[in-house]
């Protein structure tokens, strides 16, 4: 009677009793694994210069500077328009920048963006970019669109280990007071009441702007609980949870504007799936770079780097170096987008004051991504299964997600365990320095014992822990930025140059960078004469 | 001296008593270990051996003569009959079950006159020195002094140390050293002694034997009675893999949970397969996923229409097992060994998904959804796949559970098939092993049961298949959601039935 039940709970535990799990882990060498990130040592120059001067000049209608999912969205555009001359400068050997992926022994694996929310009727271009990819089907304007189910994030999406057990979902639900309870679910009312009101929007432009809300950009979004007479601890760790998670910015630092935003943007449904499951893939969010990049590969420009920008009048001149071909080129272009991120701006432009004063506003959160190549799953531990997402309560980390979720298998075999980590304890320049000090094998050791908090057996099944070092991972919505005046010169439009990047929406997330990229791209073609329908409206 | 006596006879009673409960303690816990429902053979074991008591008290009045000689053969019968009980209804369980209770009966009846013999012939021993009133105070206090130590002593240190068989062993040498020690203390009085004593020693010898080979001897019995004759085990990467054999029947456990037991397995196979192909004449290219048994395979080989079979197993020392061990092969009629059988050791999913091949029948046999990796193997996502790989007119058929204790669960299989646009159709059958069994046909077509089963089957006849399309009333069709990736309702469908039926 009890045929093959739970075969495949006791297949799990007996899959990894299997494994040499009762060496000392105390001697155990640290896992062999790449040091990878931005080429930041080629960036580097920008500050001591020593770069070649330009043997050859190109003239070029439109040159977009950054193959990140901005620049990719505006090349997107002006394809799908017809309009096929342009360029895409990329420094790293791959387009995608926060979106990309890795390869490793046990496939793919993100080293950024992992996850898309599921789009609401404003966010217009991603909807067509999902249906262009067969993952949304049918009309791409329904209210409740068909999603491809291999791409909605299988259950269970989340869960949280604390005090021992691993708890359903992020908000913890065992272990918490009367009084927490409370407290939670009138932060999540709070939050309805600002989704009913649709006061924070995704793109973040279409957000409503009276006074009270723009006044939220003001405080801290832990000020702003408190001021809501919201003190739960549990609560705090959460909201700061999501922060951290989104923005790479502590509670304490976080405009409450933003902060609420996350909480009270979404506003995607699915007729197959609830409003608040994700898209999601092995690889992360690549496969959304990728699709942006289908028509247009031909047209980028790898390994090179924009390093002098000057307005000539008649066009915009930019400097490329290549250092792979040991020589610079200088690029005549009618029009440029620019799809890097802005910190670059005071380094790269010539002239242009008010726009480095404006970008020396800015300030950059730096991350760190560990991929752990793991021969099996760790042990699911007591308490809730494995999910797609596994946060530590209390850990300096994020957590990890789990490669392989969303596949069908028989047998969970190898996998790879995305963790992240955002430097938000100090500020970003000692962060920075912090991150890029430790060698790959000091992080792998501290990424591993943090994980071991909760898997005790991670280090006998980790096979390869390759460690991405991101300096500048994303501009940090800090109290009073994201309305403070800051972003508002890069969002304009001007004869020759348009920016094109999350930073501009002051939001690092992939329908800002896709929204910024698109309306970049439509300016341009509007100025070229170049006729085409709206990917935004 | 004739205190000394008095108070060895005492002792003696103490391990007189002993020995008594022990036997009957043995003997009810053999008998329920063996024949289950512990509460009847305890009741009726002790029922029958305090009877049997009675008719030894009562035949002891015609002991006349020599009662210190007669109470040592009593004590040495005792001794060899009881020391020998466990052991002997153990050999004869595994060998000879037939009279297996009769024997139990016998040997208990005869135990428990023989210790009913004991105690009236002490007291009329010690009566010739003590007040009526003395002895009867004095035997029975040590003898129910005695009870209560074995009372202790067997679940505590005897029957998890010793094992039954050992323990009585055990206490049988102590009967006999019980006799031992009564010719030695009236040596003066026995006028037999020497023959005796020759007897006791023997009777010493033959169960100190015994209990030296009774380690192997009854760990062998005991593997046969507990968890079977473990004919093969290993241990896979994906599993543990262990085959038993109990008399005729072969079972396979995968990860301790049974897979099959080759006294029923023709029923779930042939319900698998048959009900499914049968309908199919033009049958030519089957898929098999999992099933590294072979068992499913050879019933599908019973069709000489069909033309190949591809069975993808994952685990490879699985289809060795059952492609080299004669037993296994015989069982599954050496059907890996078929030039019409492909064997691909991959994961199922992984095969599928890159595969392009389609088929005219495929039979999966995925272990039951009881966790969110397996479930995703029932969802609608699956089903979609496995749409790629079904001819027009192809059939697959799935194994769904039991409709009876997982009810939902089955039912949200049917629903989860039906919502990408295949036509299921469910029935179930009866395998004794794992109880009432369901299974769902998937096609693009109305299913229309066979009207004969052209192939040489044991369970199913065109009469009874239609009857496996009806559903009683406790597993008729209830409300249930699709399955999807992004839900996993089986799962928790599943957890929360299989939960309330083992509690």
């Amino acid at each position: 009677m009890d045929r093959r039940h739970f075969l495949g709970s006791l297949g799990a535990a007996a899959g990894a009793s299997l494994l040499p799990a009762c060496t000392p882990t105390d001697r155990l060498p640290t896992p062999p694994g790449r040091l990878l990130g931005s080429s930041s040592e080629i960036g580097h120059r920008l500050r001591t210069g020593n770069i070649p001067t330009p043997n050859e000049t190109r003239r070029v209608p439109v040159l977009i500077v950054g193959g990140g999912i901005g620049g990719l969205s505006a090349g997107w555009k002006l394809n799908k328009a017809g309009f096929r001359d342009f360029l895409i400068a990329e420094l790293e050997p791959e387009t995608g920048g926060n979106s990309r992926g890795l390869q490793t022994p046990a496939g793919p694996c993100p080293i950024g963006a992992h996850y898309l929310p599921l789009p609401g009727t404003q966010a217009v271009a991603v909807r067509e970019l999902l249906a262009e990819l067969g993952v949304l089907q049918g009309d791409p304007r329904a209210l409740r669109p068909h999603y491809d189910e291999r791409y909605l994030c299988a259950t269970p999406q989340e869960r949280m280990y604390r005090n021992g057990l691993w708890q359903e979902g992020l908000w913890p639900q065992i272990g918490v007071s009367e009084d927490d309870r409370r407290q939670y679910a009138r932060f999540q009312q709070l939050m309805a009441t600002y989704r009913q009101r649709q006061a924070f929007a995704v793109p973040m432009v279409l957000s409503r702007r009276t006074p009270d809300l723009l006044a939220l950009d003001r405080l801290s979004m832990r000020d702003w609980l408190l001021a809501q007479q919201l003190d739960s601890p549990a609560l705090h760790w959460y909201v700061d949870y999501a922060c951290r998670d989104d923005y790479g910015t502590a509670i304490g630092d976080v405009s409450a504007w933003a902060g609420i935003h996350y909480f009270a943007c979404r506003s995607g449904e699915a007729s197959n799936a609830e409003g608040d499951t994700v898209l999601t893939a092995p690889d992360g969010n690549a496969w959304l770079a990728r699709g942006l990049a289908a028509g247009i590969g031909d047209r980028v420009m790898s390994g090179a780097l924009a390093y002098r920008v000057v307005d000539a009048g008649r066009h915009m001149t930019v400097d490329l170096w290549l250092p792979a071909e040991r020589r610079s080129l200088r690029i005549e272009a009618a029009h440029l987008i620019w799809a890097a991120p802005l910190f670059l701006v005071p380094r790269v432009f010539v002239g242009h004051e008010k726009l480095k004063l404006a970008a020396r506003k800015f300030s950059h959160a730096p991350w760190l991504v560990a991929n752990l190549t793991v021969s099996a799953l760790p042990a699911a531990g007591a308490g809730a299964a494995m999910a797609w997402d596994n946060v530590l309560y209390d850990s300096p980390g994020l957590g990890y997600v789990v490669s392989t979720h969303q596949q069908m298998r028989l047998h969970q075999g190898a996998a790879v365990l995305t963790y992240y980590r955002a430097l938000s304890g100090q500020a970003p320049a000692a962060a920075r320095e912090v991150l890029l000090q430790r060698s790959r094998e000091e992080w792998a050791e501290e990424v591993l014992a943090d994980l071991a908090k909760a898997h005790a057996d991670i280090r006998a099944v980790t096979l390869q822990v390759d460690i991405a070092l991101l300096g500048h991972a994303m501009s940090r919505p800090v109290t009073g930025f994201v309305w403070g005046g800051a972003r508002e010169p890069f969002a304009v439009d001007s004869p020759r140059l348009r920016f094109a990047h999350a930073d501009v929406s002051g939001l690092s997330i992939f329908e800002e960078a896709q929204y910024r990229g698109v309306l970049a791209a439509e300016r341009t073609l509007r100025r070229l004469g170049v006729r085409f329908t709206s990917s935004l409206v | 001296m004739r205190f000394l006596m008095q108070q060895a006879l005492l002792v003696s009673v103490f391990v007189v008593a002993s020995c008594g409960l022990a036997y009957e303690l043995i003997a009810a816990a053999l008998a329920s270990y063996v024949l289950g429902d512990s509460v009847t053979q305890f009741s009726t074991v002790i029922g029958t051996y305090l009877f049997a008591m009675g008719v030894g008290s009562w035949l002891s009045k015609y002991i006349a003569r020599d009662l210190i000689g007669r109470f040592v053969q009593i004590e040495l019968l005792i001794g060899v009959v009881g020391g020998f009980s466990a052991a002997a209804l153990f050999f004869m369980f595994v060998w000879a079950p037939e009279p297996f209770k009769l024997m139990l009966y016998f040997l208990v009846f005869i135990l428990g006159m023989l210790v009913g013999l004991e105690i009236p012939l002490i007291m009329r021993i010690l009566k010739r020195d003590l007040a009526f009133k003395e002895v009867v105070s004095q035997v029975l206090t040590f003898d129910y002094l005695g009870a209560l130590a074995v009372s202790i002593l067997f679940p505590v240190l005897l029957v998890p140390h010793l094992g039954l068989v050992r323990s009585a062993l055990m206490f049988g040498l102590l009967n006999v050293l019980v006799a031992l020690w009564a010719l030695w203390l009236f040596r003066a009085q026995m006028p037999t002694i020497r023959w005796l004593r020759g007897q006791a020693i023997a009777a010493a010898v033959l169960l100190l034997g015994a209990f030296a080979v009774a380690g192997e001897a009854t760990s062998f019995a005991e593997t046969q009675l507990y968890a079977d004759e473990v004919v093969h085990a290993e241990s896979s990467p994906y599993q543990r893999i262990v085959v038993t054999r109990w008399k005729d029947d072969l079972r396979l456990h995968l990860n301790n949970n049974l897979q099959f037991s080759s006294r029923d397995e023709y029923r779930y196979h042939e319900s698998l397969v048959h009900p499914g192909l049968a309908t199919l004449p033009g049958a030519r290219r089957i898929l098999v996923l999992g099933g590294g048994d072979g068992l499913a395979v050879r019933e599908i080989l019973k069709y000489p229409q069909v033309e190949a079979v591809t069975l993808v197993d994952l685990d490879p020392a699985m289809t060795r097992l059952f492609s080299s061990a004669p037993a296994l092969r015989a069982l599954n009629e050496n059907a890996l060994s078929s030039p019409k059988v492909t064997v691909v050791n991959a994961d199922a999913l992984v095969w599928l998904e890159e595969s392009r091949e389609r088929f005219d029948f495929v039979v999966i046999d995925f272990p039951d959804p009881s966790n969110f990796a397996i479930g995703k193997l029932y969802s609608a996502a699956f089903y979609r796949l496995l749409e790629k790989h079904l001819t027009e007119t192809g059939l697959a058929v799935v194994q769904s559970t039991s409709p009876l204790y997982a009810r939902q669960s089955f039912w949200s299989i049917v629903t989860t098939i039906e919502s990408v646009g295949f036509v299921a159709t469910p029935y179930h059958a009866l395998v004794p092993s794992f109880g009432e069994w369901g299974f769902v046909l998937v096609g693009r077509r109305p299913y229309r049961s066979p009207d004969t089963y052209p192939v040489d089957v044991r369970f199913l006849t065109p009469a009874l298949t239609p009857s496996l399309f009806e559903f009683p009333k406790d597993m008729a069709r209830v409300e249930a959601e699709v399955n999807q990736l992004n839900n996993q309702v089986l799962v928790r469908y599943f957890e929360r039935e299989w939960r309330h039926v083992i509690r």
